[in-house]
């Protein structure tokens, strides 16, 4: 409860930032994964959930430490985010000039993102369900199959990642949510068993015993490289990992009213 | 060096205080969180098969043996199971004394109290060593994130995981840590009887 009123107090204070994010409510429908054998149950059914519109920002993430102080860069224990977190920000409660209040946070570990996603009633998508609302184009929910939507998301890989990051809040896709593509790679709850394939259960190799059900990479839609790229990112990271791209959003029940 | 001479002046009165003799609890030292790299850093409820409500950080305090699994799995859990037995069996004939062992689920749908019972009664679990534990979804990826064991639930209800054995100390740091299942990796027990050894040196 405390906390919660320090928080309150804290988030009324700041100053006003370019725009606040919104959970936007993302309707129920079902995905074919690029996750191969997850496709071939069939397509995966998706719940309906709120997303957050836009990553979450350094004035965002700055209220955030505010208001829970171990969250801190200097206080974050070592086995919780690793040497990296926040670097870029002048001081643990400034972020400054290299860190500015609307560009999206990065250099936060998967249990810094889900602390914050948590402070807010909410957690780190799924996999399925960031790749579910990523398909989506301006006007199509799945714009997948098109050639030159796929070759324009493609390019963004393609920049440097050493120019700094634009504002959070690019062009709306068809759920009206922004920057899926084209800004920050983002963690997702579960990052890291995702290239793991579900069948070939060979119990004679121990290399593959290491996996209850084992083998080798297996994805249904080899074509699709930007998505393919962030599941070989995530799938390289660890928990305390904090990368100058990597940042996040949070999702939470649809039906939840606040 | 003003500076010298006021830490000084703090010394000689921090020494008279003591001399006057005030109650030796007040110089008790504090008790101390866990260090940076400790799994214990973050509050993780637990309940064992059992029903015993408890937390990841009352494990603090002695050397255990932790691992993560499900009842349902029919073909690496149980070769995780055998691995500790037989490291257990190990150390128990060199004289180091059995670890207490922490097997938490990753399958929280399925595997209520009773299945967890029913797991430990089956395999014969001594419950004065082995606790398998339960925890809700969000729970079990923070400690398998913090144990650095990769896991995926599948359509099926089935779970891909990796395979690890993993040593704490007695303050949740990782010190040691097999993929050999199935049976007892040497060098894991040596690694484990090097830390018993080390915490009966005073």
């Amino acid at each position: 409860m405390v906390a919660m009123t320090t928080a309150t107090i804290l988030m009324a204070c700041m100053p006003a930032t370019a725009r606040a994010a919104d959970y936007v409510s993302i309707p129920a429908g079902s995905l074919v994964s690029v996750l191969a054998n997850d496709a071939d149950t069939g397509p995966a059914p998706i719940d309906t959930f709120a997303m957050r519109d836009t990553p979450v920002t350094n004035a965002e993430f700055l209220a955030f430490v505010r208001a829970n102080r171990k969250w801190q860069r200097g206080r974050a224990p070592a086995i919780l985010a690793d040497a990296s977190y926040l670097h870029q920000w002048r001081a643990p409660t400034l972020p400054g000039e290299s860190a500015r209040s609307e560009q999206p946070v990065v250099s936060v570990s998967w249990f810094a993102a889900q602390a914050f996603c948590e402070s807010e009633g909410g957690r780190l998508p799924t996999w399925l369900e960031w790749e579910y609302v990523a398909a989506a184009d301006e006007t199509h929910r799945d714009a997948r199959g098109d050639p030159a939507w796929r070759a324009r998301i493609l390019s963004w890989y393609s920049q440097p990642s050493s120019a700094p990051l634009p504002p959070a809040g690019g062009a709306a896709n068809a759920y009206g949510v922004r920057d899926m593509h084209g800004l920050v790679w983002e963690w997702v709850d579960v990052f890291n068993a995702l290239l793991v394939s579900a069948d070939s259960r060979d119990q004679g190799d121990p290399d593959k015993l290491q996996f209850c059900g084992a083998g080798a990479i297996s994805l249904k839609d080899r074509d699709n490289y930007a998505v393919l790229m962030r599941i070989a990112l995530l799938s390289s990271l660890s928990a305390t990992d904090t990368t100058n791209n990597l940042g996040f959003r949070c999702v939470r029940p649809a039906t939840e009213k606040k | 060096m003003p500076g010298y001479a006021v830490f000084g002046r703090w010394r000689l009165t921090l020494f008279a205080i003591v001399t006057v003799g005030l109650p030796a609890m007040v110089f008790a030292a504090p008790e101390t969180g866990p260090p940076p790299n400790s799994i214990y850093q973050l509050a993780i409820p637990l309940v064992d098969q059992n029903g015993r409500a408890t937390q990841l950080a009352d494990w603090r305090g002695r050397p255990i043996l932790i691992s993560m699994f499900y009842t349902s799995c029919e073909f690496v859990c149980p070769r995780i199971i055998e691995g500790l037995k037989r490291t257990e069996d190990r150390l128990s004939a060199s004289g180091s004394g059995k670890l207490p062992v922490l097997l938490v689920s990753f399958d929280p749908a399925r595997d209520d109290i009773k299945t967890l019972k029913h797991a430990a009664e089956e395999r014969n679990l001594d419950e004065a060593v082995w606790s398998l534990a339960r925890t809700d979804a969000r729970n079990v990826r923070k400690l398998a994130a913090l144990l650095g064991i990769q896991y995926r639930e599948l359509p099926s209800g089935d779970f891909n995981h990796s395979s690890m054995l993993i040593l704490l100390d007695a303050d949740g740091r990782i010190v040691g840590r097999t993929s050999t299942i199935g049976e007892a990796d040497p060098r894991f027990v040596k690694t484990i009887e090097g830390v018993i050894r080390k915490r009966r040196i005073p």
